[in-house]
This record gives structure tokens, C-alpha cells and sequence, in this order.
């Protein structure tokens, strides 16, 4: 019999499948060098990925607005960079506090609602924060999007045209990012937030100040998000209005819902799926690439209801 | 629904059923006193505080815990999850996002005590629970937050009467100084049980006292028929 902490303990623990996970993202160096810069695309938007599954796949929001983080800590980091330094690590610092304080404001309405109508006010933010940007056209540069401005280098490595520094940048944060989600996720607070997600009713009933828990995950999603759209400014020395577009929220749902939701690597594996299959998929016929991608949407929602992980999991299963 | 001119009192360590005929306000009044609902009018006190405008979370910290008559637990939580997570929300801890949950084995320690003396498997996802395990883990979870007052919402719904006893023993073996106030349909489980009886009709008390008054008063038996007639 297994002893009550054993229980916890047999979570908390790297799984060798992991490891293997992590050493794999150091192959795009050696074995597709020319790919780098896409990677350092996947790194970002398997960043941002991750930051959704805090809310979606551990307390059970569902937003079609997580756009609007990832906005603001790219245009952060970008006017940051265009108007005062370029050093790019305190760039993410202020990017994952305006972030982090946008998503502050916002959780305080977020957390009272649920269902179509949370899905509603996230969707409604994320339009709200769109056309500003469009309009300041002074700050944020409006459609034509913010340019001239350049992030030299990182730690001494210079970003150079092959995508070298600005992919092991990426990844880096990635890492690290990961690191501070997969602790959230075994600690208490994670626990809490899943029993948010599998019964918001008795939560209040145990004592759980559940509006306070969730408040707290949405703001520490929007910082991540925050983070990863600094990622995209400073590694390709724009900041375009599409970083808030409603389209990108829609992305990364999509994104998660295909790797699988509430697994943390979901997202990563996600993310490298969609973006090498939009890469490839593009290649072959630039227009109709979305059809692709909505065919491989709706076969993992019919066959793999928790995603391709999910799928997976039910082959490897964990030991009990 | 609804509840009113509703006086009661429930002193320490008493053992209160309500009863009374479907839609007669009985869990309408448990939401009220555990603030799921909120009076029109009226006052509610714990401990000789009001807690009348108190959230839920709030009472539950001060010691006024509930089941549900309905299960409501954390399907895709282990028994020893969802347990160690109510504990954990008592001790304070559970906005804690910095340490790993192994390291608050007292908590899980505390859990699994709870889960031992109700003997409910405590390493199985809820949801693959036996339906009446469930219905021990919905008290398990109230217990948890160490609670004065135990609201029980018909704790043996749904359980075949030949595995009720079971429930109900673990009910009986509960601490004396918790204050005990349950629904129950079964008058059998309620003369054995109750210390005192409270009976509701359209959303207002009929008559409350000790069984052996209630199981006399012709009001009741003019409700209830044949089945008070039974018990008594």
C-alpha cells in the first residue's frame, strides 16, 4: 500500500518522457538549422499556449480574449525598446507587469461570470484592447504596426539573421516559464484551481475563497502571456497589431485544445504541430491552409477528446 | 421555494433532524444558513456572532460546514485530493503556489486520517467511487474544515437501505461536540438518531421538540399519516 504522501509525491516527479521532451527541443540546432527562426515562433507561441492552459486546463476558463496579454506585453516591450533601452530582459520584466496589471483590472469582472457569457467578456476585452491600439496610431504605430527599433543582443549574444541567439532566447524563457507553471500546478494553489474546474459549487462549500484563487490565476496567466508577446517584439524587432487580433486568441485556443488542456505540455505539443503544419500546409497552398487545420481540429475532437496528449496518455499510461 | 418566521435555535452538541414533506423549504433553509441564499429578513448567529452577511467561504472558516443532498464533489480528484485540498483551505495554505503539495504532509497526513476513519479509498479518482462511498466523502470533505455546526442534506439519499447502516454509523460516531442539524426522510433513521426533531410544512416551521412529542403531535401525524404512526 502506497502511503498517503507517496500519492502526491508520484505527481510531482519528472517522468523520463520529459526529460526526453526537453533534450528534443535542442535538436532544431543541429538538425534543422534553417528552421530556427520558426522555432523560436513555436517557443513563443507554445509560451503563450501554456500561459492559457493555467486558466482553461487547471481552473476551467475559457477565454477567447487571452490575445490581449500577449498585445500589451508586446507593445511594452516594443515602445520600450523604440523609446527608451533595448536590453531585453528588463523589456520581459515590464512587459509581464503591464501585463500582469491589465490582467488584474480585468479579473476582477472575469471571475464573476462563467459560461457563454465569460467567453463573451474575454472575446469582448480582447476587441476593446484591439481597436485602441488601432486608434492610438501615435503610440502603437495603428495598422502599420511598430517598427525601428532594434533589440541588439541578450546576455552579450548578438540576434543574428539565422535565428540562433533569438531561438535559444526563447526556449530559455520558455524553460523557465514552464518551470514557475509546472510548481503552480503542484502546489496547493493547483490543487485549488482544480477543484474549481471539477466543481465550483462545493468550493465556497470547503471554505475556498474561490473569486480570490481565480483572480490570482488570471493575472499569473496574463504575466506569462505577457512575457511571450515581449518574446515575439524583441526576437523579430516588430510589433504588429495582429499580436492582439482576435485571431491569435482564437489560435491558441485551438493550439491547446489540440495538444490536450490541463496537461501543461499541451500546449507545447500543440504549438508544434500547428506551426510546423501552417508552415508546411502554407508552403503547398497559401489560401487554403486554415482548411487543413480545421479538418485536424475536428478529427481530434471526435476521436481524441483530450487532445493528442490525451490520446497519448491512454497508451503510456502513468503507473498507480 | 421558500422559507420564513423561521425560529430556531440549535444548542452544542445537539442532534437536530428537519423534516417534512418535498418542497417544504427544508434545503431551502440550509442555503440560507450557510449563505448559498440570502435572507430577505432576518438575522443568523453562530457562536453568539452574526454571520448574516458572512460569504459561505467565510462561515465555513468560522465553523458552520455542510453536505449536499445531491453529490457534489471533484469527479477527476482523488478522495485524498479533494480532502487534503479542504484541509489545506482551513489551515490557510491552499493560495501556497510556491511549495510543491508533498511538502504539506501534515495536511495530507490529516486527510487520510479522515478518509481511514470513514474507511473511503482514499488513492481512486472520485468519480470511480461506489455511489455509497461518494456519499461518505461528501461528509469527509465537511469534516475537514473542522466544523461546530454539520448541516447533513439527506445524507443517505440514493443509498439502498440494506448499506445505509454504514452511513449512519459513521454519522453516530462523530464527535459529541458537534452541533448536528440533518435532513432525513427515513423516520426510522430519525427517531434513532435526532435528540430533537423539526418539522416544516410550506416553508415554515410546524413544530419542533423531542421525539417522543413529535411522534404524539396530531399535526404531525396529519402530514406524515401512516409513517409517523409507524415510528412512534
Amino acid at each position: 500500500m502506497e502511503s498517503a504522501d507517496l500519492h502526491f509525491q508520484r505527481k510531482v516527479r519528472w517522468h523520463p518522457l520529459e526529460i526526453v521532451f526537453w533534450l528534443c527541443t535542442l535538436l532544431p540546432f543541429l538538425v534543422t538549422p534553417n528552421y530556427l527562426s520558426l522555432a523560436s515562433q513555436i517557443a513563443i507561441t507554445a509560451l503563450f499556449a501554456l500561459s492559457l492552459d493555467l486558466i482553461l486546463g487547471y481552473a476551467g476558463i475559457v477565454s477567447l480574449g487571452h490575445a490581449a496579454f500577449f498585445g500589451v506585453g508586446a507593445y511594452t516591450a516594443g515602445l520600450l525598446a523604440k523609446h527608451y533601452w533595448s536590453e531585453p530582459l528588463t523589456g520581459l520584466v515590464l512587459a509581464a507587469l503591464a501585463a500582469g496589471l491589465v490582467g488584474y483590472a480585468t479579473s476582477h469582472i472575469i471571475v464573476r461570470f462563467r459560461h457563454l457569457a465569460l467567453i463573451m467578456l474575454t472575446m469582448g476585452f480582447g476587441l476593446l484592447l484591439h481597436e485602441a491600439a488601432n486608434s492610438a496610431s501615435g503610440l502603437t504605430g495603428g495598422a502599420d504596426g511598430l517598427q525601428g527599433f532594434k533589440v541588439p543582443a541578450v546576455l552579450g549574444f548578438r540576434f543574428d539573421m539565422f535565428g540562433r541567439s533569438a531561438y535559444a532566447y526563447s526556449l530559455a524563457v520558455l524553460f523557465v516559464c514552464f518551470l514557475v507553471a509546472r510548481r503552480i500546478v503542484h502546489s496547493p494553489f493547483g490543487l485549488a484551481l482544480r477543484g474549481i474546474r471539477e466543481n465550483a459549487l462545493r468550493m465556497p462549500a470547503i471554505g475556498a475563497p474561490s473569486r480570490a484563487h481565480l483572480r490570482k490565476a488570471y493575472t499569473i496567466a496574463a504575466v506569462i502571456a505577457g512575457i511571450a508577446g515581449a518574446l515575439l517584439t524583441q526576437t523579430t524587432s516588430t510589433v504588429s497589431l495582429e499580436t492582439l487580433s482576435f485571431g491569435r486568441s482564437a489560435d491558441v485556443l485551438v493550439i491547446l485544445i489540440l495538444g490536450g488542456a490541463g496537461r501543461l505540455y499541451g500546449g507545447l505539443i500543440g504549438a508544434i504541430i500547428y506551426m510546423v503544419a501552417r508552415d508546411q500546409f502554407s508552403g503547398l497552398n497559401p489560401q487554403y491552409w486554415y482548411f487543413w487545420i480545421g479538418l485536424l481540429l475536428v478529427t481530434v475532437v471526435m476521436f481524441l477528446p483530450n487532445g493528442i496528449l490525451g490520446g497519448f496518455a491512454r497508451f503510456f499510461p502513468r503507473k498507480t | 421555494m421558500v422559507a420564513q418566521d423561521i425560529a430556531l435555535e440549535l444548542p452544542r452538541g445537539a442532534r437536530h433532524a428537519l423534516i417534512g414533506p418535498n418542497g417544504a423549504g427544508k434545503t431551502t433553509l440550509m442555503n440560507l444558513m450557510t449563505g448559498m441564499l440570502a435572507p430577505d429578513s432576518g438575522q443568523i448567529f453562530l457562536d453568539g456572532s452574526q454571520i448574516t452577511r458572512e460569504k459561505p467561504d467565510d462561515r465555513v472558516k468560522m465553523g458552520l460546514a455542510r453536505t449536499f443532498q445531491i453529490n457534489t464533489l471533484f469527479p477527476q480528484l482523488s478522495a485524498l485530493e479533494s480532502v487534503t485540498l479542504a484541509v489545506l483551505e482551513r489551515e490557510g495554505n491552499a493560495h501556497n503556489w510556491w511549495r510543491g503539495l508533498p511538502r504539506f504532509g501534515a495536511a495530507i497526513d490529516e486527510a487520510q486520517g479522515i478518509l481511514d476513519s470513514l474507511k473511503i479509498p482514499s488513492k481512486k479518482e472520485t468519480r470511480e467511487l461506489p455511489y455509497g462511498q461518494q456519499r461518505l466523502l461528501e461528509i469527509a470533505l465537511a469534516l475537514a474544515t473542522r466544523p461546530k455546526v454539520l448541516l447533513l442534506d439527506e445524507p443517505a439519499a440514493g443509498v439502498p437501505k440494506d448499506e445505509s447502516a454504514a452511513l449512519f454509523d459513521a454519522i453516530d460516531g462523530l464527535s459529541r461536540d458537534l452541533t448536528i442539524l440533518f435532513i432525513e426522510h427515513d423516520m426510522e433513521v430519525v427517531f434513532r438518531f435526532a435528540s430533537r426533531i423539526i418539522v416544516m410544512v410550506g416553508g415554515r416551521i410546524l413544530v419542533q421538540g423531542p421525539p417522543d412529542e413529535i411522534a404524539r403531535d396530531e399535526r404531525v401525524r396529519e402530514v406524515y399519516l401512516g409513517k409517523a404512526r409507524l415510528a412512534a
